[in-house]
């Protein structure tokens, strides 16, 4: 049983990396924002499997702060720092009319 | 019965971790952010979804489960939600959706790099 | 089984070193926050690998709430064109050298540290005194009754940083955001009964189970950044309101410190806790000091003092 848990939790975590290519890539900010929220999902279901590998119950508590704590960070990007985005918008702009 | 449930449970797992690679897949190849946002929102939490029944069906009791399928949904409301929020920031932020017509493609060609 | 478990914990260090790495030396500093954020959440995974659940806890709460809440906000507010940095190539043209240097030591002085650890460590004498200490965790254990003392220089640390922030000028008036956003209410709605359960869970657990203060007060603090955010807290930027505000940030600390002098009185000892009042006094200092932090996070994120 555990190997195929492994192997899910490797693959999950490979999953991760191609979040962290998007945060590295962008092009704009709400990419980066989307990519580090697929990065939480990523990590809330390695955690997972990671309690049913090694039985500890309190990573279901860690995974669902995660998973709570999720919004907190979404919110404040469309509320509080989204005049960086309108910022990624008029540098695009004008890049195209180059 | 037991043996039944955990071949199920394997099955589930193994399943949620492939609706996971396919949501990374659309995140390498889908050209703009209100494109990757489906492969986030759906792949991904459809892919969580499975992961999560599958764990729960191999969870200690009722209560433990509950708590799994709990994450589950609480993953669905952030991303969910999320989701509309940035998209309507980047739309009012102009940020303009990809689009692949012939006559705006060797525009649209070049959104994907910076 | 063991060629997975060695791939999992490279991909992990290696994913940690990337992501710190990218976090410190990107000049886009928007870019830098979100790394950071998710080098918060690599970190957690590692914590669990080293079979630490209290302090992944803790990464979690803290990590994926308040501090990238914090940054994110900050980034904000900068003037535009201050979102890019100058590259670290430009940095310090004659420091670099000696900074690395320095580095090479601090690293070489931490691992001979590590190597003159006691070993296997202390948790065989905190698992003989735990009876006393009226919990039966070993982590709440040495943070509310053996090491008192420094969770109590903690929180009195986070009162002087919140006083700091105060100090700087009256609190931002946030801009509107860029467009109407009729799910941000619904999504703070949908999320408040579980901002409110999950924080009174992990008080709860805390006694028994990893959890404890210090998680409970961020998640709190996370939910009420949440409702600041959606402009449901109207009381703490109103004059009136301020000196209860300033009563219930220093509540944590006080309650803290009477039952720290109720020891001295009772034992002689600062901070003892007689065995008979060791579950009430930890559990009410507990409740305290979770509000108390909450409180202090919110008091932050105002990013300065309210209602001047």
């Amino acid at each position: 049983m555990t190997p195929i848990y492994l192997f899910a939790a490797v693959l999950l975590l490979a999953n991760a990396g191609v979040a962290a290519w998007r945060i590295w890539q962008g092009p704009t900010s709400a990419d980066r924002m989307v990519a580090a929220e697929l990065m939480t999902t990523t990590t809330v279901a390695v955690l997972l499997i990671l309690s049913a590998l090694v039985e500890l119950p309190a990573l279901v508590d860690v995974a669902l702060l995660f998973a709570l704590l999720a919004a907190v960070a979404m919110a404040n990007f469309v509320t509080r720092t989204w005049t960086l985005l309108r910022e990624d918008g008029q540098a695009r702009e004008e890049a195209r009319h180059d | 019965m037991t043996e039944w449930l955990e071949v199920v449970s394997h099955l589930l797992v193994v399943a949620g971790a492939l609706f996971f690679v396919t949501g990374s897949l659309g995140f390498i190849r889908f050209p703009d952010v209100f494109t990757r946002l489906h492969a986030l929102t759906k792949a991904d939490n459809l892919g969580l979804g499975l992961l999560c029944s599958g764990l729960a069906l191999q969870a200690d009791g009722l209560a433990e489960a509950a708590k799994i399928m709990l994450i589950w949904l609480l993953v669905l409301l952030a991303s969910g939600i999320g989701a509309t929020l940035v998209a309507s920031t980047a739309a009012a932020c102009g940020i303009r959706p990809w689009q692949n017509r012939t006559g705006a493609s060797r525009e649209a060609q070049q959104e994907p790099q910076e | 089984m063991t060629a997975l478990t060695l791939g999992f914990d490279l991909l992990l260090a290696a994913g940690l070193i990337w992501l710190g790495w990218q976090a410190l030396f990107l000049t886009r500093r928007f870019a830098a926050v979100v790394h950071l954020m998710a080098f918060n959440l690599l970190m957690a995974l590692v914590w669990v690998r080293l079979e630490a659940p209290d302090i992944a806890l803790a990464e979690a709460a803290i990590g994926a709430g308040v501090t990238g809440a914090l940054l994110l906000t900050a980034l904000g507010r900068l003037p535009s064109g201050a979102a890019t940095g100058s590259h670290p190539q430009r940095w310090h043209r004659y420091w670099r050298y000696p900074a690395v240097f320095a580095a090479c030591i601090g690293a070489g002085w931490l691992a001979w540290g590590v190597q003159r650890l006691p070993r296997p460590g202390l948790a065989a004498e905190v698992t003989t005194e735990l009876e006393a200490t009226g919990v039966s965790h070993a982590v709440t254990a040495v943070l509310l009754n053996i090491r008192a003392l420094d969770t109590l220089l903690e929180v009195a640390v986070m009162l002087g940083a919140v006083m700091l922030v105060w100090s700087l000028g009256p609190a931002l008036r946030p801009f509107a955001p860029a467009t109407a956003l009729p799910g941000l209410p619904a999504l703070s709605r949908l999320l408040h009964p579980l901002f409110l359960l999950v924080p009174t869970y992990l008080l709860w657990r805390g006694a028994h189970a990893p959890g404890g203060a210090f998680p409970a007060g961020a998640v709190l603090g996370a939910g009420g950044i949440l409702l600041l955010l959606v402009e449901r807290i109207g009381w703490m930027q109103q004059p009136r309101f301020k000196p209860l505000l300033r009563l219930l940030l220093v509540a944590g600390l006080a309650l803290f410190l009477a039952v720290g002098l109720g020891g001295l009185l009772l034992t002689g000892t600062f901070l003892a806790i007689p065995q008979a009042l060791a579950k009430p006094a930890i559990l009410a200092v507990e409740v305290a000091t979770a509000l108390s932090i909450a409180l202090m996070l919110m008091a932050l994120y105002l990013y300065g003092e309210p209602g001047r």
